[in-house]
């Protein structure tokens, strides 16, 4: 994972050098600005209903940021533009300074390094957990190289550091059908630390878990955050208090209020969507 | 037998439950599995299927490839090894519709997109492999023509366009991969692309091996019209209905068709095989792990449209026939049954699958000609509720390979 950061610096050292044309391109992914994610004036309607409207957001690199916002309020299908499932109708979507979202596959956008957690866990059920993480793993994800895969000696390591980091060790070769629900949640988040992203978008991680995996779960996030950019959508408000960087609060389509936890708490808006009043 | 019944027995199959399903056989665990083999009471049965693969595999390559054509070529027909040639015949028919069995699996209990429309691609296979047939007649037709008796009969002066180099066996052979292979990647292409799945996909398949069957039916199509090709005189130059020369093709379906489970072994047993198996289980999850499921299902969908492909082009020739009929809707259904009375999502079972089916539709059709169908009906109303993993559920279940 760090020989990803490291390879990612040198491919910014290129931009400047390979800047041709009065261009600036770029083969990886570009940081140069902090930022890694740029939302801007993004709106989406579905058969007249405006489920974003004008959503303009800016995450930092190895930022952990929490989007809160009640039921409707656009927080999927925020998820649903960064990953290339849904077309914006208006606005522009960049990972990093160079990559445009909006041109590209599903597909495309996991192997330019982002990776999502479904709200609902979505594994491999008939496959063992190995096996899950081995699908995942970051590799040449064409047709013939697939055919030929063999796992190596490193790639095994990384799938059993993998494994240890979800507490999923002894469940290895049983299929993931016959884990439990929080297990399965923390199956799919190690299959996406195997693609080795750069930005991770997590839909309602904790949902179903226990109190002591949702522990277990903060703790793993906030170790996460530094060497990967997390972006949580959550509606347990404790959770969110113990590990947000930064809160945004999502309310019909659009940014209400950014800011720390206890700054969008006293957030008169905020209150007032919360409540009801 | 409707589409709709195939949909349904479908939709039957994605409620089961996923643990109880685990129809892969590269699924691990230890589980129940030693219990449940304790419990069946066959247990020679169950050591014989417990030997390792290769010597199942050599046992199967000797009786099809040495037992067969010494018992049917040598042994006096008085003897107890006398294999009889309407036992040559219909073996030989039986494993090409198990390759066409094992196609439908690849497509279908592997990577979970059901096509009822498998039959076309057989046909096709079969019609190329009937073109060199046709013009291996020569002028001994019933107008003594170089055309065939068909073409004669229609007036025509010469051979369309695209009956030429035909004469030529291995043109026709070239023509049996490419024509059912080029067909099947430009519609999966587009269907996959537009992400047509489930239900749709199947009735877009039957569809299209409809409007094939009907455009066949043409005489204008320059293919026999409704009686297709029959009348076949001779193979690479060897009389076609010789003994000698029916047991080859015999063999050379064998050799094919276990050619076909190990190439298929092999796939499956891949990671590319695991990409598949995810596919038919969570597409979305494979799409954002950087996988384009696009490629990967034209890719299988294109390979067991070729097998079908091989598989009709044995056919014609040990059958004598080839006709717009073995396009219609209802032949490519069948091909679902065989799959899936054999067992989706094993290699051994669909070939059984189509055994059974077609030597009991042999013996069926022979005792009680009008009852077939709803027999069919009827087998496939039980496999569905009772046995949802088909024959092969009788299997023992063999330990993960790591």
């Amino acid at each position: 994972m760090s020989a990803s950061m490291q390879m990612h610096s040198g491919a910014g050292g290129d931009v400047r050098s390979g800047a041709t044309d009065g261009r600036v391109l770029t083969p990886g992914l570009d940081t140069s600005h902090r930022a890694i994610l740029y939302l801007e004036s993004v709106s989406v309607s579905f058969e007249g209903f405006r489920a974003l409207n004008g959503l303009s957001l800016t995450v930092d690199d190895g930022e952990l940021r929490c989007v809160i916002g009640p039921n409707g309020a656009g927080k999927t299908t925020m998820m649903d533009v960064i990953t290339g499932k849904t077309r914006p109708d208006e606005g522009t979507a960049f990972f990093g300074q160079t990559i445009d979202l909006t041109q590209l596959s599903e597909p495309e956008i996991a192997r330019a390094g982002i990776g999502r957690k479904f709200q609902k866990p979505t594994v491999f059920e008939q496959h063992t957990v190995f096996e899950n993480l081995e699908l995942a793993m970051k590799a040449d994800k064409r047709v013939g190289p697939t055919l030929f895969a063999r796992l190596d000696s490193s790639q095994r390591d990384r799938i059993l550091r993998t494994l240890e980091l979800i507490h999923l060790v002894q469940d290895a070769r049983r299929p993931a059908g016959l884990l439990s629900h929080g297990q399965k949640q923390w199956l799919e988040i190690g299959m996406l630390l195997m693609q080795e992203p750069r930005l991770l978008l997590l839909d309602e991680p904790v949902a179903g878990m226990t109190d002591k995996e949702t522990m277990r779960s903060a703790e793993l996030f906030l170790t996460l955050a530094g060497e990967y950019t997390l972006i949580v959508v959550e509606h347990d408000m404790d959770f969110v208090a113990r590990i947000a960087d930064r809160v945004t609060v999502l309310h019909e389509g659009r940014v209400l209020a950014e800011g720390s936890m206890h700054q969008v708490q006293q957030h008169e808006q905020v209150i007032e969507v919360f409540l009801g009043r | 037998m409707t589409p709709v019944d195939a949909i349904r027995f479908d939709e039957a199959a994605a409620e089961r439950p996923s643990a109880e399903a685990s129809t892969t056989g590269i699924a691990g665990g230890t589980g129940v599995r030693p219990v449940a083999v304790r419990a069946r009471p066959m247990v020679l049965a169950d050591a014989v299927l417990r030997l390792p693969r290769g010597v199942l595999y050599g046992v199967a390559a000797f009786v099809l490839l040495v037992v067969f054509p010494v018992g049917n070529l040598l042994m006096p027909a008085d003897s107890a090894l006398h294999v009889s040639d309407y036992a040559v015949t219909l073996g030989g028919k039986v494993m090409c519709y198990a390759i066409v069995a094992l196609a439908m699996d690849l497509i279908w209990g592997y990577t979970g997109i059901l096509s009822l429309g498998h039959g076309l691609f057989f046909a096709l296979g079969g019609y190329a492999m009937g073109m060199y047939l046709m013009r291996s007649i020569g002028a001994e037709g019933v107008y003594h023509s170089e055309l065939p008796d068909f073409m004669v009969f229609l007036d025509w002066k010469a051979y369309p366009w695209y009956w030429r180099y035909t004469e030529h066996f291995w043109y026709a052979a070239t023509l049996v991969v490419l024509v059912p292979g080029i067909l099947a990647c430009v519609f999966g292409y587009f269907a996959f692309r537009s992400r047509i799945k489930g239900v749709y996909l199947s009735i877009i398949t039957q569809a299209l091996t409809y409007a094939a069957m009907l455009l066949f039916f043409r005489n204008d199509t320059g293919f026999g019209g409704n009686n297709g090709f029959t009348d076949f005189k001779r193979i690479l130059g060897y009389p076609i209905t010789a003994p000698a020369t029916r047991i080859v093709l015999f063999c050379v379906t064998a050799a094919t068709l276990l050619a076909g489970i190990a190439l298929c072994r092999v796939l499956v047993a891949s990671k590319l095989g695991r990409v598949l198996t995810a596919i038919r289980d969570a597409e979305s999850r494979v799409m954002f792990s950087g996988y384009n499921p696009v490629h990967f299902k034209l890719f299988v969908w294109t390979l067991s449209a070729i097998m079908c492909g091989i598989a009709g082009a044995l056919y014609v020739p040990q059958v004598g026939i080839i006709n717009p009929g073995e396009m219609s809707p209802a032949n490519s259904i069948e091909i679902a049954i065989w799959t899936a009375v054999g067992g989706r999502g094993t290699l051994i079972g669909p070939v059984f699958g189509a055994a059974a089916v077609n030597l009991g539709k042999s013996w069926f059709t022979q005792a009680l000609p009008e009852y077939w169908l709803y027999a069919l009906g009827l087998v496939f109303v039980v496999v569905t509720l009772y046995f949802p993993r088909g024959i092969a559920a009788l299997w023992p279940r063999r330990e993960p390979q790591r």
